[in-house]
């Protein structure tokens, strides 16, 4: 195939320029000012910064706040991911079975895809509020008595909950057009070749959904670790005192609670490093190996 | 190995569209039977049926001495080879051919074996750790058969296999899947819509036409005894031509000019379908049925005549060595050679 090419440099340049600008401005004068102010110590009054080095992230390395809000955020983000997929393709699966109705079945699914997170916090706050909330009343059934907002692991469910709720209907939409992507007659195929459901689903099935599912990992790693920031401030109340919080969440309340800005902008660098790393191993490592065509 | 019974299988779908009307077939052990017929006359609705695919409304079918509507695909003991192959992308083309066999509690030796033989069979020892992606068409259409053979099936079902092939290597296969069933053995129902590949290959054709079988026969009753009009423009190509003619006084006239040298048949009608193939008819004659010549095609082996009998569109078909030009042509109408169909109902007569 022959490809077209510009003959200068320059109009390619100008015609990136826009995207460019935006990127530069948006993203990485402030990614640069974070990097700066993580060497600098400032004082809480805005008066003046002292240069510290790699102090902030010294301290960091050895805070057990910052190694307990780390190791919850990992659990947390493990138990988000994992039921959000999970669900999300128990779902699809039953959705793409199901023949009567199903548009409209699917668009209810979707449904909760337009709720804003501090909205869904919002809901999230009525289910498990502390006299009338269903959820809370449940667990009390079962004998939990449900505190959220008071009780470390009350609010950990609460804020697991929420999140998985939220973001199940992202992973449906993209499981079931990734099923329904699979080829009528593969299925057909292994109808005659397997009379089991679940082995078909096992051997045809989900490897055919694999690239999806890779990419949906990477997407609800990102959700879990940054985006149920808006959850977790509303079910928190934004005090979150001794509740749990993620590791963004915490760089919030370091820099703007506690006027830390030096040692919330060495946290920020960590994340930064760690969506890196993510990066980096999706395009290298995943998609590599999964694409059979 | 088995025949199959087809006993009043029919098909209607729940808004009411009878894809296949009520319908007996016997296929008997080791045939490979066409089910031949343009688009949408439910020959593949009939095979999807036969394979378990599809519900069967009503009817019963039997594989071998079995009555199988209600079993599962993968309990029917059959083979289908899809019309895009249907390979699983994400397997090799041994795990492709074995996958049947290892859920059939197959052990490990025997898979290999079986797949090892298949290969053998069908040239692809090479390729058996290839990915159906890392193949051509050809070679994708030859992995879907070696799906088929491994797991030596009671019946086979093709479903178009050859259409997204091109034309040279739908030849080559064509001969190769018939050869192949030939020594096999095995009881084989193939759709196809291509009437050369239904002539070509089969032991016994059916054609379809909406919903409906039209007639079964060997290839050389379907295209000498066509039992309808339908069968007779379906099968052969140019297809036969069709001329309606008056009978009138013990004559067949096409027109005031063009009495047919021919008895009427001995029925009380008085139009009646006049039929001859193309290469039936011969060039040259005493002069009482003149054929105007129109158009000549050029086709190599033979040439096409086509112009107007009577008025009526009627084609002919003559060999490389005679020669031929558009205006009047004196031509023979052979009498054992022609056909007679109902003018209304199509039947043959």
């Amino acid at each position: 195939m022959k490809r077209a090419g510009f003959t200068t440099v320059w109009l390619p340049v100008a015609l990136l320029l826009p995207q460019l600008m935006i990127i530069a401005i948006f993203f990485y004068w402030p990614a640069a000012w974070a990097v700066q102010s993580s060497f600098y110590l400032q004082d809480p009054f805005g008066f003046g910064s002292t240069f510290v080095g790699v102090e902030n992230y010294t301290d960091l390395m050895t805070n057990i706040e910052y190694a307990k809000v780390a190791r919850f955020t990992l659990i947390y983000t493990a138990l988000v991911t994992f039921f959000s997929l999970a669900l999300a393709l128990l779902l699809a699966v039953k959705a793409d079975a199901v023949i009567k109705g199903a548009k409209s079945y699917r668009t209810l699914l979707m449904w909760v895809y337009a709720i804003a997170p501090p909205v869904a916090g919002f809901l999230g706050l009525m289910f498990f509020d502390q006299r009338n909330g269903p959820l809370t009343e449940m667990f009390q059934f079962f004998g939990w008595d449900f505190r959220l907002g008071a009780d470390y692991n009350s609010t950990a469910t609460a804020m697991v909950i929420v999140a998985v709720w939220k973001q199940i209907p992202v992973n449906f939409i993209f499981f079931l057009s990734g099923l329904q992507s699979i080829p009528k007659s593969v299925r057909e195929a292994a109808l005659i070749d397997n009379r089991s459901a679940s082995g078909r689903f096992w051997d045809v099935t989900f490897p055919l959904l694999a690239p999806t599912a890779f990419f949906l990992l990477i997407i609800n790693i990102t959700y879990a670790l940054f985006d149920t920031f808006g959850i977790i401030d509303t079910l928190v109340r934004s005090e979150p005192g001794n509740n749990p919080v993620t590791l963004v969440y915490k760089v919030f309340v370091d820099g703007f609670r506690g006027n830390d800005l030096g040692g919330s902008s060495a946290q920020s660098v960590i994340l930064m490093i760690l969506v890196l790393a993510l990066t980096v191993f999706q395009f290298r490592l995943i998609e590599r190996r999964i694409h059979y065509t | 190995m088995a025949q199959v019974t087809l006993k009043q299988v029919r098909k209607t779908y729940p808004n009411g569209h009878q894809a296949v009307h009520p319908c007996s077939i016997e296929i008997p052990d080791g045939e490979l039977v066409v089910l031949v017929g343009p688009s949408g006359c439910g020959k593949s609705t009939l095979l999807r049926m036969i394979a378990g695919l599809e519900d069967i409304t009503d009817g019963e079918l039997m594989i071998g001495a079995n009555v199988v509507n209600d079993k599962d695909p993968a309990d029917r003991n059959i083979a289908m080879v899809f019309q895009n192959y249907a390979l699983y992308p994400h397997m090799s083309v041994a795990k492709n051919m074995g996958y049947g066999l290892k859920n059939r509690g197959a052990s490990k030796t025997e898979i290999d074996a079986k797949v090892q033989e298949a290969a053998r069979i069908l040239n692809l020892g090479e390729y058996l750790e290839r990915r159906p992606s890392q193949l051509s068409g050809g070679q994708r259409q030859r992995v879907a058969m070696g799906r088929a053979i491994v797991r030596d099936p009671e019946l086979f079902l093709f479903d178009e296999p050859l259409s997204n092939l091109d034309a040279k290597l739908r030849n080559q296969m064509r001969i190769e899947i018939r050869a192949l069933q030939q020594r096999l053995g095995v009881t084989s129902v193939y759709v196809t819509h291509d009437q050369v590949e239904a002539m070509t290959m089969a032991d016994r054709i059916i054609v379809l036409n909406a919903g409906r079988v039209e007639q079964v026969g060997t290839p050389t009753e379907i295209y000498e005894q066509p039992a309808s009009t339908f069968v007779a423009g379906f099968m052969g190509a140019p297809p036969m031509n069709l001329m309606t003619a008056q009978i009138a006084a013990g004559r067949l006239q096409l027109n005031e000019e063009t009495v047919l040298p021919l008895d009427p048949p001995a029925i009380a009608l008085e139009t009646v379908l006049v039929g001859y193939r193309p290469e039936d008819v011969r060039l040259g004659g005493d002069g009482s049925v003149v054929l105007q010549v129109e158009i000549v095609e050029e086709l190599g082996a033979h040439r096409l005549l086509h112009g107007t009998l009577g008025g009526q569109p009627f084609s002919l078909s003559v060999g490389k060595d005679e020669q031929a030009a558009t205006g009047p042509q004196p031509i023979t109408l052979p009498r054992d050679r022609v056909h007679f169909f109902h003018p209304e109902r199509g039947s043959r007569i």
